[in-house]
């Protein structure tokens, strides 16, 4: 991404405490229109916080940003004209039909009958719920819901839409069909800034930041993130997982050693010693390993070392201010 | 104020409305249910007392004397008998309400020129009915003495003589008592303060405790648009209902309205309007449904019930009551609606409740927005 391009939403030393909490301290970070941009990290990592301080749900402490052009602090009337907001609660009213509860949005969001109508069969069409319109909202499926909080949020068509946990509790198949919504959506031109702690959904976005502690740790690209790591990965797929983590986590050489699918993932700074050392401890203790090998580092692989890099520095700072 | 914006959310309150039975019941039955009731069931004019005589002497006077009781339909004669404890147990077992005792020298006293004392027990477990018994029994002893002693008058001595003293007592306002004269104008404030507090207060917390609020505030919705929206179809059903039991009371059971209607819905109105944001500071001050329907019971309903003088009357309660009661908004209704009802009341009259009522409003929609505001934000 260039900078040339259009910036749909730009941050800069953004900040909020609740009290002595800062939930999300002093973060930055652009996107450009027709991105689909992520914001991963754990629950509680500050990504809602952010959120809801972009969509004029709560003000910042410190710091501004701007949407859709519009600044954040003295703007944000004009800022909900132009986004959707979708979080993972999706607003729906159950004891409304699909077709009510966008006609409801519709309203809310001041479009014309005559609009209304137009978009009404356009997103039930795009969402594929023609069929169920007159459904009451409380008797579809989760993944049914979910688009029809993704109808509910797009009614207006607005240029950029704010995805929060989404996807949280939706089947894979759902959450595949969702995705492909969003893209196309981007495709259209239209800017989306997702929220996840998901590894699979990051993976589906153009860029990223990392949030942890209110924090941003890393952003780019998901390939630029795993180039990030610096450890070499392993996976080591033995017959008894969760002895051989415990065993393995006691070598000198593992810096991180993780359960990852039917295997585990091990980071380590010294790949060239640490597969006899793997092996010693193994036939000691009488574990058969099918294999070891070298693997690109995961999105996941590339989260967890970055945390643990987080801390380490997080750490030292807090040393050095005790002693200043 | 976007018209289209408001519309979308009254339009969705209605739907929500009309899919939840308890609230469409509350709404439509309650009203009719509550006007029965009162019309109907729980009367409380005291008729029929239920009387047993134990007369010693069954002598021309004693049985003069007991006719008179006889000849109205305050009193019904249940029994004659011969033995007190008999007497007793009616009155323990409820069976009476009153038991006349007459001793075996009743009429000897009267012809000896002195005062005939008889006995009345009365039951004075219900202490009202009680008093209002009582009075019943000296009005029929006083209207006999005096046919007794106009009697013995025109026997001995001058004749007739004109009493120096009566007074003629009438009832105004409601002339034969009948008490859903003063309940029905009394039920309005009941039943405007479940529909304004009551289902508003429910309304509004289920949002807040669902979520979706927040949903609606990442919205260009503005809060005059949302609480416009929210609070309108509860004052349209508010004074729907009150319609109902203006227009019930009228046709149903006669009651007569003597004043302006215009002033009565006029005045209701008013006091909707200040239990819709009672109902609103209830909801941005609870928790959960649960909580704001208990909260909502205990300071809007029970007091627009017990403490407005809509059953009970104000003047009667120990002076704390008193007190509390003027921060009732539901007593000045009271008080106007049984004015305009009764009296035919006009506002030089009734200008302080209707000052109060209005305060009442004022007070409670600018806390209530002010609390929601903060709330929401």
């Amino acid at each position: 991404m260039t900078p040339t391009q259009e910036q749909a939403i730009v941050v800069k030393n953004l900040s909020r405490h609740f009290g002595d909490f800062k939930a999300v301290d002093n973060i930055s970070f652009e996107v450009y229109r027709g991105e689909i941009f992520g914001f991963l990290g754990p629950n509680g990592a500050g990504k809602s916080t952010t959120i809801r301080m972009l969509n004029g749900l709560l003000l910042p402490t410190r710091g501004e940003g701007r949407v859709g052009g519009f600044d954040i602090i003295r703007e944000n009337a004009q800022i909900k004209e132009h986004i959707g907001y979708m979080s993972q609660r999706f607003s729906l009213y159950e004891d409304l039909t699909a077709e009510e509860n966008l006609n409801f949005f519709g309203g809310v969001y001041g479009l014309s009958p005559e609009r209304l109508k137009a978009r009404l069969t356009e997103v039930l069409t795009l969402v594929g719920l023609e069929d169920r319109r007159h459904d009451l909202t409380r008797n579809l499926a989760l993944g049914l819901k979910q688009r029809l909080a993704l109808a509910s949020a797009i009614i207006h068509e607005p240029s950029i839409l704010f995805l929060d946990e989404a996807t949280s509790g939706v089947d894979p198949i759902s959450r595949r069909n969702f995705w492909d919504l969003i893209y196309a959506m981007a495709q259209e031109g239209r800017t989306i800034l997702v929220t996840t702690h998901y590894m699979e959904e990051a993976e589906f976005c153009d860029r990223l930041v990392l949030i942890y502690q209110g924090r941003i740790i890393a952003q780019g690209t998901p390939s630029e993130l795993k180039g990030e790591v610096r450890e070499a990965i392993l996976a080591v797929y033995p017959d008894n997982l969760d002895d051989a983590l415990n065993l393995i986590k006691k070598l000198p050489q593992v810096d991180e050693a993780a359960v990852f699918g039917d295997g585990l993932h091990i980071a380590t700074t010294r790949p060239e010693e640490i597969e006899s050392a793997i092996k010693d401890t193994l036939t000691a203790h009488r574990i058969a390993c099918d294999r070891i090998e070298r693997v690109r580092p995961s999105l996941e692989d590339a989260f967890i070392s970055l945390v643990q890099r987080a801390e380490e520095k997080g750490a030292t700072s807090g040393q050095l201010s005790a002693v200043s | 104020m976007d018209p289209k914006r408001t519309w979308a959310i009254a339009r969705k309150e209605l739907i929500h409305i009309r899919r939840d039975p308890i609230s469409l019941l509350q709404i439509i039955l309650l009203p009719v249910v509550l006007l029965l009731l009162y019309g109907y069931a729980l009367t409380f004019d005291i008729k029929n007392v239920t009387i047993a005589v134990y007369d010693q002497e069954r002598s021309q006077l004693s049985e003069d004397f007991i006719n008179q009781f006889r000849g109205t339909d305050y009193f019904r004669l249940e029994k004659f008998t011969q033995d007190y404890g008999e007497l007793k147990r009616l009155l323990l077992d409820r069976k009476v309400q009153v038991g006349l005792m007459l001793p075996y020298d009743f009429s000897w006293q009267y012809q000896t020129g002195k005062t005939a004392q008889g006995q009345a027990l009365v039951d004075g477990t219900d202490s009202n009915t009680a008093n209002i018994v009582l009075g019943y029994i000296q009005a029929v002893t006083a209207s006999y003495n005096q046919k007794l002693l106009d009697q013995r008058l025109m026997e001995k001595g001058p004749g007739r003589v004109a009493m120096p003293v009566d007074a003629q007592t009438r009832f105004w306002f409601n002339e034969d008592l009948e008490s859903r004269n003063y309940i029905v104008p009394g039920l309005i404030a009941v039943i405007m303060t479940v529909v304004g507090a009551l289902l508003t207060a429910l309304t509004v917390v289920r949002e807040l405790e669902r979520g979706s609020m927040e949903g609606l505030m990442a919205t260009p919705l503005k809060r005059s648009e949302l609480l416009l929206g929210k609070l309108g179809p509860y004052f349209l059903i508010g004074m729907f209902d009150m319609a109902v039991v203006v227009a019930m009371g009228k046709f149903l059971f006669q009651v007569p309205l003597r004043g302006s209607p215009w002033l009565l819905f006029a005045m209701a109105a008013i006091f909707l309007i200040a239990t819709l944001g009672q109902g609103l500071l209830i909801s941005v001050s609870s928790e959960n449904q649960l909580q704001a329907f208990q909260m909502a019971m205990l300071t809007t309903f029970l007091p627009s019930f017990l403490l407005s003088g809509f059953v009970f009357s104000i003047y009667l309660m120990p002076k704390p009551l008193q007190i509390v009661s003027y921060i009732v908004p539901a007593r000045y209704l009271v008080t106007i609606s049984k004015g305009i009802y009764l009296k035919g009341l006009g506002m030089k009259v009734l200008w302080p409740s209707a000052l109060m009522l209005a305060a009442a409003a004022a007070f409670f929609v600018l806390m209530s927005i002010k609390k929601f505001v903060k709330k929401i934000r």
